[in-house]
């Protein structure tokens, strides 16, 4: 049954118009709204590609009814920063080039934001445990430690 | 909606020696991305115009057939172009992996991608540019010596005079064959090549501008997903799709004999229809067991034994030795495990198939969707989108014939979408590789005799490996090559005595390809481990042992870099670490296929006793791939090949059961995480003046034996099956 939902993205207001109310907010995102910063990985919420920030905290959005998100500000890769004004994060991944084909840094990088608003200097130990279920098959993760510490140097 | 097609006659227009002038500037490039150019343009490889095309402004195409795979190549092939041409880096662009528009540089595989795709690349702009220094010198009446150019505008040093390549050759084509002899520019003049220049990808990927496969879309573009059978070879029954009908969006239920999709409108709506289809399988269970696997691969048909390395007579040498050591070795079943599952998008109308693809090799794919779809290769056109990191022949490829099969049922656009379990199950696997070694050593413990047999499958003729689709659905189909798995298997070292065997299997439980290092891991894994055996048997460093069997001055500088940056020690006795957690370390060496990229590396592990738990902390790599292209993406890629095969080497294993692969998530094919990470250390020697050899690969293939060596340094045990689990690990530790 079509039903509206209505949700804030990146500072906008939406009103959804969708099927499945079940659908999760990814397809949501990346379909109606067009964003291309949530990935889909797994739909299992297993390796974290798809991470938004619902209410400033990172959540699996391959696994977010977009009922669930109804109500909610919901912050993508894109709201995070633009290529005009970067957010430290994504200037400090450019800076370590913590990047090889990028697919899973959407969730890096908005995995790592929830982590730099509870603690804004955390050690290389407790950045490790924090990304431990976003999953990186390239073999990225020195520079991305990396990254996330320098992006919370910048913050300081 | 009009579908924009290429015709033939565009083709052959170009392809004899009729001047043909078209407007090619940087929309060309943009619109080959979103495909709705109609080019008409040589993709010949012995053609300048192949390779690049300079528009009036004096901006630069260049066509390239080898791909970024995520590896940093678009940005080190515009260093390349631009110091070649003598033009600065942001005039020039490139086009990637178009059959319409692009040479076919064969597959972007085998770190080929610098050393071939690159240097072939490179010699088309000296062409180009040594043509364009003698027109300009007739035109300002100028001697050429005296000519200097920079950004693209050539000056005569005398007159002051100046023309621009934008002037010279803007938007005609160059009519010029690409002469292999050009003078390259010399070394000391090069600004772009050898520096650290940023990658032109990141900024786009870091803040969600970057178009990957998975975001294109076309114009009334439908969506489907396929339904796989229960079991690898099941036939359908019967399927039953009336509750799919009822799915919002649902368009259509395509079914070609074994092949079953579902299609939608929306993606969402194509997944519920895909799931609310009721199929109907046989049931089948033909493959082998899993805890029998190694007795299976060796009671598997033989082909044909063919020798690789052949010196001296190690028959006779073998039983003459002192004393003699053997050693068997397996590799598991790996998958490529990208982490965004296979993605592609097909047009078909009026008889003509336009194809995006994650490819690494749009050439053959265009030559794979021809014959199974029984189309003339000129009426399809497959276009490359970066997709995610791709290491190997993977699921990209099936996933286009998915969409092709489904476009042409529809004659309307079709986006594919593979699940996490149809990539994990239906991509082509790394294959099995046993491998038994044995060796002679004389009194004072040098090696008189080595041989190694590797058991592996059987090489078709052609390169391709067979489609899904194209399996499933019956129709026209190719063998499945299993990429060159016999390669370093021959050793570096200078025996008296050496024969390497591959033994080639009739078949092998899963379709396989060629995934990161293909064989060359598998080969270097046992060659390693049991050079590092002989040593120990002989009682000498590991790394002395090495440098003692080889005659190669560039091999022992990288061995040497390595140890003095690790501050390598000569080992004492194994396994004399006796706390809960030994520590130890290792080393390996690989000459790439014994002609190109060196590598040396120093691993440090730290094995749990109690657990079993093996914990990679560091890792020493020394780099000798000639000319250096880009230093920082050079490093980029060695900690990618570090990492992705720590964690093949500890914890990768497929799993299936008699029917179907059953490691269908990253529950049950689990990849390292960010705690198991180790510190990575690199040494570049860096070699302007030779020419640049592969670096996607080789580091890669040294990583499973140095670890196996450092964990026999730790603990005293030799671990002779990848991967080295907690569980195999604590049998070992406990059978000591």
């Amino acid at each position: 049954m079509a039903k509206n939902i209505p949700l804030t993205v990146n500072g906008k207001s939406h009103d959804l118009r969708v099927d499945d109310p079940q659908m999760p907010l990814l397809y949501a995102l990346r379909n109606d709204l067009d964003l291309h910063g949530p990935r889909f990985g797994c739909g299992l919420a297993q390796c974290g590609s798809c991470t938004v920030l619902v209410d400033g905290r990172a959540v699996r959005s391959c696994r977010m009814p977009l009922s669930a998100a109804a109500g909610k500000k919901v912050v993508t890769l894109e709201g995070l920063g633009s290529p005009q004004k970067l957010h430290p994060l994504q200037e400090a991944f450019i800076q370590e080039q913590a990047v090889q084909c990028g697919y899973c840094i959407n969730g890096m990088i908005m995995q790592a934001a929830d982590l730099l608003a509870r603690n804004k200097r955390p050690s290389e130990d407790e950045i490790r445990q924090a990304l431990a279920n976003n999953l990186c098959r390239c073999g990225t993760h020195v520079r991305i430690v990396r990254a996330v510490k320098r992006a919370a140097e910048m913050m300081a | 909606m009009k579908m924009e097609k290429f015709s033939r006659r565009d083709f052959l227009k170009t392809s004899g020696a009729l001047v043909v002038t078209f407007s090619l500037d940087h929309s060309l490039a943009h619109a080959a991305e979103k495909g709705k150019s109609r080019p008409a343009k040589t993709v010949a490889a012995d053609q300048v115009d192949g390779f690049v095309a300079i528009d009036a402004k004096g901006n630069v195409t260049v066509f390239s057939g080898k791909v970024d795979l995520g590896t940093g190549v678009y940005t080190a092939l515009t260093q390349i172009a631009a110091d070649e041409l003598y033009v600065s880096f942001e005039q020039v662009k490139i086009v990637q992996g178009d059959t319409a528009l692009t040479p076919d540089q064969g597959n972007t595989w085998g770190s080929l991608t610098i050393q071939a795709g690159g240097v072939q690349i490179r010699q088309a702009c000296a062409t180009a540019r040594e043509a364009l220094l003698d027109q300009a010198a007739a035109k300002l009446g100028a001697a050429r010596n005296e000519l200097a150019v920079r950004d693209g505008i050539i000056s005569s040093q005398s007159s002051g005079r100046k023309i621009s390549y934008g002037e010279l050759v803007g938007g005609r084509n160059f009519e010029l064959k690409l002469n292999p002899k050009a003078p390259l520019k010399p070394v000391s003049e090069y600004t772009l090549v050898g520096r650290s220049v940023n990658r032109l990808d990141i900024p786009g990927k870091v803040t969600g501008r970057f178009t990957y496969m998975h975001d294109f879309k076309r114009p009334g573009m439908l969506h489907a997903r396929v339904v796989r059978p229960a079991a690898l070879r099941a036939t359908l029954v019967s399927h039953d799709d009336r509750a799919a009908k009822r799915i919002p969006g649902f368009v259509k239920t395509v079914r070609k004999d074994n092949f079953l999709a579902a299609v939608a409108k929306t993606e969402w709506g194509s997944i519920r229809a895909a799931e609310a289809i009721q199929a109907k399988w046989t049931s089948w269970a033909g493959l082998p067991d899993k805890t029998r696997l190694w007795d299976h691969v060796r009671g598997t048909k033989v082909v044909r034994d063919e020798v690789f390395q052949n010196v001296g007579d190690t028959a006779k040498a073998m039983p003459a030795g002192a004393r003699q050591l053997s050693a068997t070795y397996d590799f598991a079943v790996h998958t490529h495990g990208s982490i965004g599952p296979s993605c592609a998008v097909a047009d078909y109308r009026d008889g003509q198939l336009t194809v995006w693809s994650s490819s690494q090799a749009t050439h053959m794919l265009r030559r794979q969707l021809a014959r199974m779809l029984n189309m003339k290769a000129e009426d399809v056109r497959c276009l490359y989108l970066e997709g995610s990191g791709c290491y190997g022949r993977n699921g990209h490829e099936d996933a286009a014939a998915d969409a092709a099969l489904i476009a042409r049922e529809l004659g309307k656009p079709v986006r594919v979408q593979w699940s996490r379990a149809e990539e994990q199950a239906w991509s082509p696997k790394g294959p099995p590789t046993l491998l038994e070694h044995r060796a002679a050593l004389d009194a004072a413990g040098n090696v008189t005799a080595w041989e190694s047999l590797v058991y592996i499958p059987n090489r078709p003729k052609g390169f391709e490996v067979t489609l899904v689709a194209a399996e499933l659905s019956g129709l026209p189909k190719d063998t499945a090559f299993p990429g060159n798995i016999h390669q370093s298997l021959a050793v570096p070292y200078t025996f008296p005595n050496v024969k390497a065997t591959a033994r080639w299997l009739a078949e092998t439980p899963f379709k396989p390809s060629w995934i990161r290092t293909p064989g060359r891991m598998q080969n270097t894994y046992a060659n390693e481990c049991f050079m590092d055996e002989c040593a120990a048997a002989a009682g000498a460093d590991p790394v002395e042992y090495r440098l003692r069997n080889l005659k190669d001055a560039r091999g022992a500088e990288c061995i040497d870099r390595c140890v003095r940056m690790a501050n390598w020690t000569p080992r004492g006795k194994p396994g004399r670490d006796k706390g809960e957690i030994a520590r130890g370390r290792g080393f390996s060496y690989i000459k790439y296929e014994l002609v190109r990229t060196y590598v040396a590396v120093v691993a440090d592990v730290a094995v749990n006793r109690r657990t079993g738990a093996v914990q990679v902390e560091r890792f020493h790599v020394a780099h000798d791939c000639g000319q250096v292209i880009n230093p920082d993406g050079l490093k980029n890629q060695i900690e990618g090949n570090v990492v992705q095969t720590v964690s093949r080497t500890l914890i990768e294993d497929l799993k299936w059961d008699r029917g179907a692969v059953t490691g269908v998530d990253w529950e049950s094919y689990p990849i390292l995480r960010f705690p198991g990470v180790p510190a990575v250390h690199i040494d570049l020697i860096d070699r302007p003046g030779e020419r640049p050899w592969g670096a996607g690969e080789p580091t890669a293939a040294v990583v499973p034996s140095a670890i196996a060596n450092a964990i026999y340094d730790a603990v005293g045990i030799r671990m002779r099956s990848v991967p080295f689990t907690p569980d195999k690990m604590l049998a070992a530790l406990r059978s000591v």
